[in-house]
């Protein structure tokens, strides 16, 4: 069971309440594909990602970018569940999308970046714990259902 | 996974760019890497003060980000540049290296947050291999 202090609640949901999903989500799934082009064995049919220029435009690594962030706003609204709020999500990444469940880490670790670019100096070293904790809760629930 | 020459061009520019704030970089990261990550405080137990505002984790910030820089002049030869710090890593200081991996995760989060526009996917991407080559250069004595 995960316990969340009250100073980690404020800050995750302080962190989302500032996020813009259309922005930011883009921004962090075409970051990933990037710095860690082996991910881009995942988007086969997703067109042009010959370059860091053609991902960066990719209306369809953007609007994929956004669902895959809006994925996070479940766990958001049920932070003492992440378990089971993640059990279907978990049986689609590994039966369906089979994805490697160490890509989920580098994910994270890109949102990361990017919020912190986004919040500047806000982002305190405090807020960061918090919001690597939530995240690092999110990644294992989404592997809890790989067998 | 090595660095292109071009890549090596864009570390040396991005580094030589924000290094009129390089002691801010390292100070801030070190802190976080001990809010962050509270296991790493082990090997700073011999610190009265272990307050990431304080004064001996921003020091030691300003020292380590000093040698990430005495590596950015090395990039042609890390290996070799770096033989002294990976002797003093291994045998003296015995860092185990996964942590190497999560100080270079906060050294990328502080240039992100300080230079939100500069810090670009592509610009990212070579940091992240130079700090790996670098973390891999540290580690070359171990054993």
């Amino acid at each position: 069971m995960v316990v969340w202090t009250d100073e980690e609640r404020a800050a995750i949901s302080d962190i989302f309440s500032k996020l813009d999903y259309d922005d930011v989500g883009p921004k962090c799934l075409s970051r990933c594909l990037i710095v860690y082009p082996w991910t881009q064995r995942y988007f086969g049919a997703f067109g042009n990602l010959y370059n860091a220029e053609a991902i960066m435009n990719n209306p369809l690594i953007a609007k994929h970018g956004t669902t895959v962030l809006r994925g996070l706003e479940r766990a958001l609204k049920n932070m003492d569940d992440i378990k089971n709020t993640y059990a279907e999500l978990s049986i689609l990444h590994s039966e369906k999308l089979r994805v490697d469940p160490d890509n989920f880490k580098l994910l994270s670790d890109c949102l990361t970046i990017v919020i912190a670019a986004k919040m500047g100096t806000a982002f305190t070293p405090e807020y960061q714990a918090s919001f690597q904790k939530f995240l690092s809760v999110v990644v294992s629930a989404l592997g809890r259902q790989y067998h | 996974m090595s660095l292109s020459a071009k890549e090596k061009v864009i570390v040396k520019d991005f580094f030589a760019k924000v290094s009129s704030r390089s002691d801010e970089i390292g100070a801030e990261a070190l802190a976080r890497l001990i809010v962050v990550y509270p296991q790493t405080k082990s090997y700073f137990a011999h610190w009265k003060d272990l307050s990431p505002n304080g004064a001996p984790v921003r020091k030691h910030g300003i020292t380590v980000m000093g040698g990430v820089y005495e590596a950015v002049s090395k990039i042609d030869d890390l290996a070799g540049g770096l033989l002294t710090l990976s002797e003093l890593h291994a045998f003296v200081l015995r860092v185990d290296p996964v942590n190497f991996k999560i100080l270079s995760h906060c050294i990328m989060v502080v240039l992100s947050m300080l230079f939100a526009e500069e810090f670009t996917p592509q610009i990212h991407v070579a940091v992240d291999k130079f700090l790996a080559l670098l973390a891999l250069a540290l580690a070359e004595k171990y054993r």
